[in-house]
């Protein structure tokens, strides 16, 4: 396959999937079951789960390995199965796909805070994650996705210990801000521009941001991270704030919603969109449709809209 | 008092030596116990909540001047108990049963510590019955539930219908980053309280 970066330098705009908690509640995921056990128990529905978002359009496949670093699933008591949790995660996902869409290694937050403000060591948190990106990296991943991240310097931990394992590898890494009277910051106090620049300097391919409240604030977000850094944007968007409607979870944003939104994502430069939290194939297909859109109307392989 | 505004202002920049030894330094100049804690302490975690709130500052700050009102706190605390002060009210709080996500909890802990009232932390995971239990034994007539996942969210309801249930009055709080004011009120619960310094104003006015 052609390497992303390249097709994001030819003005391509690449679609990557949505959620996948979401997904797994659907299949009856239980409450506090961590989401990874799946990966063991249940292999199949990572495979349902790859080929849905695939056939929606999605040339980005996450892995369900979000939180299958072993500082994490040291909560569940997993961590000795870390390398077979993101094997087979990995190994599912390529079944699916083959060559017609890209795999991507997911790696979420460790949980813990780091010292001075936690009581967790930098290097106990880096050793984590490097271990799980050797899993990652070793099977066959094409990307590395490092994402709702709060706190940058444990995103930059796990950036350094993806590159420890490849140098070649492409590292998408992401953040979630919250907005605030005086802009766009993560809990931790980390500004995009701050993100944007280390996560630049750290080594990272693409960056932007993802979860967060809703779509709309991620068009602000969206207009903000080029300001700060050269590299390619990407945005993964909640479907909105979760709510309660007849004991059922609900997300609020709709399909159509996301697809007014991506013409602005676009308009503001973004390469690679996709959905977060609460947000189905439907979203994703309709992501794709605006996408599609924009491509033909173009011809040079140039982006027509560029505001 | 000098030294009062002095523990106020180094707890506000995070240095719990110097809240120590000015904590220490209060209690054997003989001011009363709970002088220091509402003037000196209470004093400066309101303002670093209140500054919270605003996002003028974040988790980072917050968290080290919640090292520095303990380092306060626990001095004043055998005092405050041997003289029979009573505090503001006994709340009982957790994350629910499922998530094992406690900096938010934590930090609704620290705020409410801060704010005078005295917090049984049951920690995460914590089983639905383990707060009515606890609440009970404890005569606490507050509970407080977190969940930061949408997938353990929902185990908040089972300790609200627990509760209900018995005909008991205690009342339910909850926050965390998934639930919202219209899923407090589906579910049922008391109050729902958007972040730390909110819940404070909340509990408040529920004791």
């Amino acid at each position: 396959m052609k390497s992303i970066l390249k097709r994001i330098q030819n003005g391509e705009i690449l679609v990557a999937d949505g959620a996948m908690g979401t997904m797994l509640f659907q299949r009856g995921l239980k409450p506090g079951e961590p989401p990874e056990s799946v990966n063991m128990k249940n292999p199949e529905m990572l495979e349902e789960i790859a080929l849905s978002y695939l056939n929606a359009g999605a040339v980005i496949i996450q892995t369900n390995t979000f939180g299958a670093s072993p500082l994490k699933l040291s909560d569940y008591g997993l961590e000795s199965k870390t390398e077979e949790i993101n094997r087979i995660a990995v190994e599912r996902v390529k079944k699916v796909v083959g060559n017609n869409a890209y795999i991507s290694g997911s790696c979420g937050p460790s949980g813990k805070l780091l010292k001075p403000y936690g009581d967790t060591e930098p290097d106990d948190i880096y050793q984590s994650f490097k271990r799980q990106m050797r899993s990652l990296i070793n099977i066959g991943v094409d990307l590395i996705c490092i994402e709702t991240m709060m706190d940058l310097n444990e995103a930059i931990l796990a950036l350094k210990a993806a590159r420890s394992i490849s140098q070649a590898i492409t590292i998408i890494a992401t953040m979630t801000f919250n907005e605030t009277p005086r802009g766009f910051f993560t809990i931790m106090g980390n500004d995009i521009k701050t993100v944007a620049e280390k996560l630049e300097k750290g080594g990272a391919d693409i960056i932007g941001s993802n979860c967060g409240n809703g779509i709309e604030n991620m068009v602000k977000i969206a207009r903000e991270f080029p300001k700060h850094t050269s590299l390619p944007i990407i945005i993964q968007s909640n479907a909105g704030i979760p709510e309660m409607k007849e004991g059922k979870l609900i997300y609020s944003e709709t399909p159509e919603f996301f697809g007014e939104k991506t013409k602005e994502l676009i308009k503001a430069g973004v390469s690679i969109i996709g959905g977060c939290c609460g947000t189905t194939p439907e979203h994703i297909k309709v992501i794709r449709k605006i996408v599609d859109i924009y491509i033909e109307n173009d011809g040079n392989g140039n982006r027509l809209v560029r505001h | 008092m000098e030294i009062l505004n002095q523990i106020s202002v180094s707890l506000q920049q995070g240095d719990d030596e110097k809240v120590f030894a000015l904590t220490k330094q209060a209690i054997e100049n003989g001011l009363y116990p709970k002088d220091i804690l509402d003037n000196g302490l209470i004093t400066g975690m309101n303002i670093i909540g209140e500054q919270f709130r605003k996002r003028e500052i974040f988790l980072p700050d917050v968290l080290m001047s919640a090292k520095a009102m303990y380092a306060g706190l626990d001095q004043l605390k055998p005092l405050l108990i041997s003289e029979g002060i009573p505090t503001l009210g006994k709340i009982v709080i957790g994350t629910v049963q499922g998530d094992l996500h406690d900096i938010g909890k934590n930090l609704v802990g620290i705020m409410l510590k801060g704010a005078g009232f005295d917090v049984i932390d049951l920690g995460k995971d914590v089983p639905p019955e383990k707060f009515i239990e606890t609440a009970k034994k404890e005569n606490a007539k507050l509970v407080g539930v977190s969940a930061l996942l949408t997938t353990t969210m929902t185990n908040m309801k089972k300790v609200v219908d627990l509760i209900k249930n018995e005909g008991s009055d205690i009342k339910v709080i909850i926050g965390g980053a998934p639930v919202s004011k219209e899923f407090a009120d589906e579910i049922g619960a008391d109050a729902y309280a958007y972040d730390a310094a909110k819940a404070v104003e909340m509990v408040k006015e529920m004791v």
